[in-house]
């Protein structure tokens, strides 16, 4: 449709190329869900970082006021221990989005490097590569996770990390190689080659730049599953259970039946962290996707001031 | 066809995949089964006694690809080891516990990908509707929540204060006993509904999402607009022509997202006392029962690989353009 | 190549008045289209020629209701005359005595419907991408029929499908073929039978054969003359390819920056084109017959359409320009007092405003030749 105004946008590559200098700063903080998103994200790094200083230094110590509702004394209660609540979120952030973050973004470098790089050499590496990263992406996560953390004697942060990393590149490796498969028929790499710059430098100078906004995508989403499944394999019990975490406190609310006996501050303050920061990472994740597909956005001003002469539209 | 001869061998190595890992981790962990088994025996049998429970168990001191030839010969005929917990074949457990795992996740799955199917396409085509700024956020919202967590508050609002629902075990144990009665039927199914219920909203925000984002792309398509041209119905240009290749797209990501949602699944089951696989495999867990685990493992994954299978053969049938692929 | 199968005199087909269509865009409102007006006579091809962005395409979208947002029509009227009586066709409307005039442009979704496809259809750009890729030909030729004519029966669509394949040189065997399965000349054919299967008076062509290569797009459009002649419909060709126009087109509307600035009839056009602008696209097209000739192009570039040039929109590339060229808008009206003359939008044919002779196509050569070569000395320094 020749229309005047339409700005050309090939599908599967929006999020790829995208412009250069401060207009994706602009775009980024004018989109709603995104600074929301960011917002909220960055108080909870701040909490990770700074909270602990702020609190007790012993929050695993076992206190005297067992499973007390919030009061002013312990604003989120004390779990069956008499440990306070409020001091293990903010204690359990620093483990858990520590964990997220740094899992999800091990996972997303081997998935770039796979990716990329299979995308582009192609020929039987990228067959290979190809084969493994779909194997691993059709095998059930959680049970794998679950199975290799069983079996692994050391049960602690360094496990759950390694067992996310494994479960957790696969998609990410699959996407930028499709991105990848989509540029390397485009002409600056073929300028490129043809001024004989080396493979690596083509893979990682050339081709990473134009696919950052998807990678940032994957960052984000593996992140999220990471934050998730950190907290599932906790709360089964295969984490570190001398230290505090979001899941363990899950873990240890599950095991003294908070549920049943009605301790609802126990388990609704780490939960609802876990909940918050996954859902925060979704709305960025979001946002990007619709400031690089401008028709995913919400159009809902738009269409209540055409609304009368486009009925039909 | 061709196409679907592919995507077997596919899974073919991805269940040898599976399996040979299955074999793998264990062994290739520090720690050794048969002194953990020695440990729970606490030194109280004889060498004799131990050998023979090392044989029971499959625990064996030959070398590495003997094991694994051995392995894979049981595993051929559906022979899965014994389970340290009860000393039970696994295929026994298997046989008990699949069936209630199979129909509470079976049916959610299909409820949440049909109702978040739908509820797609009707925020697309009425975008800007009060529809779309009401479910949007929403469902974005909802999408981010971990299963367990909205598992175990259902359990503790509904189930235990409200007390609507009940919100442990699979059905009534003290009136009902397994078998081909409607009333256990009915119980079963009551005792579902709320392990189904998260399921259900755990993954449909993603099928939504989903849907409305190739619906949207979708409906700027020039045959979406030669539909309008032609002054067909509005009925059938959402659902022939816009939501009939909106959902392609879909489909594979349904496959894919299969083992996010059998893993969420796992944990509801847990949290439910539900008697499935997943509340099965956290026990064999929590027991170091290496053989369950394994089995169950294997059978989650064949589950997972099936369904994936399934889902090629919905998209070979719902889009003609892969049916006439000249290799 | 086309005889003048309309009959000038009877009543017109379609009269668009002083259409204008906006686009707003967050960096500003785009006019895509100003008082736009033309009248097309029943049985009469009408070419509609242009650069990108000049419009075009948007009034065929215009006149449809096709527009989406943030395209609003903003002004004007397009008249529709329906024939005075149908024959064997089985509408739900029956016949009636010489109906009034519709404005397309105010009917509710409701009677536009009943006027879609039936008296207008329109053939998009690219037909891959116009042709539901997952139902076959049948099922995209057979919806509309089942839509418009239900009194029809399951073998009488078939039949008709057949029929219009058979039309259009498909042959029926492939009538379950999906759109992938067709190669792009047969894809095209298939989406001109798809238009011609109501019987319509109106097919506005999009730009149909620019996909294609030359020898499919002589086979496709000898066959649009050919059906042309034997139906009596009525075609609006928009394409950005005046050269196939003035083969084809009775009528040729020459459009800049989203108004007519010049229309002629094919021949008048040959001969002496009346617009400068008119004359540089003329000129930029070789010819393989016909006598050498300097090829110069245009200088400059399309206007932005958010800030269009003040007075007339072509006066910074006319060689021709003079004084009140950048205050006052030309309007578009005929170039001479006879009433067949070409009707043009240009101050030189305004005697109020130019005492200077209408200009000849020497004129218009000398003037491009000394453009190009300012142009030319003028990037040297």
């Amino acid at each position: 449709m020749a229309s005047v105004a339409s700005t050309s946008v090939e599908s599967g590559d929006e999020r790829a190329v995208s412009g250069g200098g401060h207009r994706p700063w602009r775009a980024v903080t004018s989109n709603r869900k995104v600074m929301l998103g960011l917002i909220v994200v960055v108080f909870f790094a701040v909490l990770a970082l700074f909270g602990p200083l702020f609190v007790g230094s012993n929050v695993n110590a076992f206190g005297l006021d067992r499973s007390a509702a919030p009061s002013s004394a312990h604003p989120l209660g004390t779990t069956a221990y008499g440990q306070d609540v409020l001091a293990q979120v903010v204690v359990g952030a620093r483990v858990s989005v520590a964990l997220g973050f740094t899992t999800g973004l091990v996972a997303t470098i081997l998935a770039v490097i796979v990716g990329l790089v299979s995308g582009y050499v192609g020929g039987w590496l990228d067959e290979v590569l190809s084969v493994l990263s779909n194997v691993f992406l059709v095998l059930p996560a959680l049970p794998l996770a679950i199975v290799l953390a069983s079996f692994l004697p050391y049960k602690g942060p360094l496990t759950i990390a390694f067992v996310l990393i494994i479960t957790g590149w696969s998609w990410g490796a699959r996407v930028l190689r499709a991105q990848t498969l989509s540029m390397r028929n485009r002409e600056f790499v073929t300028a490129a080659k043809s001024t004989g710059e080396p493979t690596w430098r083509i893979v990682f100078y050339e081709i990473f730049p134009g696919v950052i906004a998807v990678v940032v995508a994957q960052l984000l989403g593996t992140i999220i599953y990471a934050i998730l499944a950190e907290a599932g394999l906790e709360y089964l019990g295969l984490g570190d259970l001398r230290g505090v975490s979001w899941g363990t406190m899950l873990y240890w609310a599950g095991n003294n039946d908070a549920l049943a006996l009605g301790y609802w501050w126990w388990f609704v303050p780490p939960g609802l962290c876990i909940a918050v920061l996954g859902a925060a990472l979704a709305f960025v994740n979001f946002g990007i996707d619709e400031i690089a597909n401008p028709r995913l956005r919400t159009v809902k001003a738009e269409k209540r001031r055409t609304r009368g002469k486009a009925k039909e539209a | 066809m061709r196409h679907l001869t592919r995507r077997i061998g596919f899974y073919l190595v991805a269940l040898w995949a599976s399996a040979t890992l299955n074999f793998l981790i264990p062994r290739l962990a520090p720690g050794d089964p048969a002194r953990a088994l020695l440990a729970r025996m606490h030194g109280r049998i004889s060498p004799a006694a131990l050998h023979a429970l090392e044989v029971q168990y499959g625990i064996s001191h030959e070398p590495l690809y003997s094991q694994y030839w051995q392995y894979l010969n049981n595993l051929a005929h559906a022979d899965l080891g014994t389970s340290f917990t009860n000393a039970e074949p696994v295929t026994n457990v298997i046989a008990r516990d699949l069936p209630w795992t199979l129909a509470l996740v079976g049916v959610a799955l299909i409820i949440s990908f049909v109702l978040g199917t739908i509820l797609g396409v009707a925020v697309a085509w009425w975008r800007g509707s009060r529809l779309d700024t009401v479910l949007m956020p929403a469902f974005t919202f909802i999408s981010a929540i971990p299963y367990f967590w909205f598992a175990l508050a259902l359990v503790f609002i509904l189930g235990h204060t409200l007390n609507w629902f009940p919100s442990n075990g699979g059905y009534d144990i003290y009136s009902y006993a397994p078998g081909w009665d409607l009333g256990f039927f009915l119980s079963a199914a009551q005792y579902a509904i709320l392990p189904a219920f998260t399921i259900v909203i755990g993954s449909i925000a993603g099928w939504m999402l989903g849907m409305r984002n190739t619906m949207i792309t979708t409906l700027s398509e020039d045959y979406v607009l030669m539909a309008e041209a032609k002054g067909l119905s509005q009925w059938r240009i959402m659902i022939t022509y816009a939501a009939r290749n909106a959902i392609l797209p879909n489909i594979t990501s349904f496959a894919l997202a299969l083992g996010f949602v059998v893993s969420g699944s796992l944990l509801t089951e847990i949290v439910f006392n539900y008697p499935g696989i997943g509340y099965a495999l956290v026990q064999g867990v929590q027991n170091k029962d290496y053989p369950l685990i394994q089995g169950l493992f294997l059978i989650i994954t064949v589950a997972v690989l099936v369904a994936n299978f399934l889902a090629d053969l919905a998209y070979v049938v719902l889009d003609p353009r892969v049916r006439s692929e000249r290799g | 190549m086309s005889n003048g199968v309309f009959t000038a005199g009877a009543r017109p087909l379609l009269e668009i008045k002083r259409v204008s269509v906006d686009y707003r865009a967050e960096s500003g409102t785009v006019h895509a289209l100003t008082d736009v007006s033309l009248t097309l006579e029943r049985g009469q091809i009408l070419g509609l020629a242009g650069e990108s962005g000049s419009g075009k395409s948007t009034l065929g979208y215009a006149i449809t209701r096709l527009l989406k947002p943030p395209a609003e029509i903003t002004g004007g009227e397009a008249l529709y005359y329906p024939r005075t009586s149908r024959q064997g066709m089985g509408t739900r409307n029956g016949a009636a005595p010489a109906p009034a005039a519709v404005d397309v442009l105010k009917l509710t979704p409701g009677q536009l419907r009943g006027l879609r496809w039936k008296e207008l259809a329109i053939v998009f750009q690219s037909a891959m991408n116009a042709l539901n890729p997952v139902i076959d030909i049948a099922a995209q030729i057979t919806d509309v029929l089942r839509t418009h004519q239900p009194g029809l029966s399951g073998r009488q669509q078939r039949a008709r499908a057949i029929e219009l394949l058979r039309l259009v040189g498909i042959a029926p065997d492939r009538l379950h073929s999906f759109p992938h399965e067709l190669s792009g000349g047969m894809r095209q054919r298939a989406i001109i039978a798809i238009a011609l299967a109501l019987g319509p008076e109106l097919i506005i062509m999009d730009e149909p054969t620019t996909a294609l290569d030359v020898v499919v797009q002589r086979e496709i459009l000898m066959q649009l003359i050919g059906l042309r002649n034997d139906l009596g419909f009525s075609v609006i060709f928009i394409t950005h390819d005046l050269s196939l126009l003035l083969e084809l087109a009775d009528k040729i509307a020459i459009m800049y920056a989203g108004r007519v600035v010049e229309l002629a009839t094919r021949d008048e056009l040959k001969r002496l084109p009346r617009h400068p602008y008119s004359y540089g696209m003329l000129n930029s097209f070789p010819t393989i017959h016909g006598e050498r000739r300097r090829m110069v192009g245009i200088p400059g570039a399309p206007p932005d359409l958010r800030s269009v040039p003040s007075g007339c929109s072509f006066h910074p590339r006319c060689p021709l320009a003079f004084a009140p060229c950048d205050r006052v808008v030309p309007a578009l009206r005929q170039a001479a007092a006879e009433r067949s003359d070409p009707a043009v939008a240009c101050h030189r044919y305004d005697p109020a405003l130019s005492s200077a002779p209408p200009p000849t196509n020497d004129e218009f050569a000398a003037r491009y030749a000394a453009a190009y070569q300012a142009a030319r000395e003028g990037r040297r320094a």
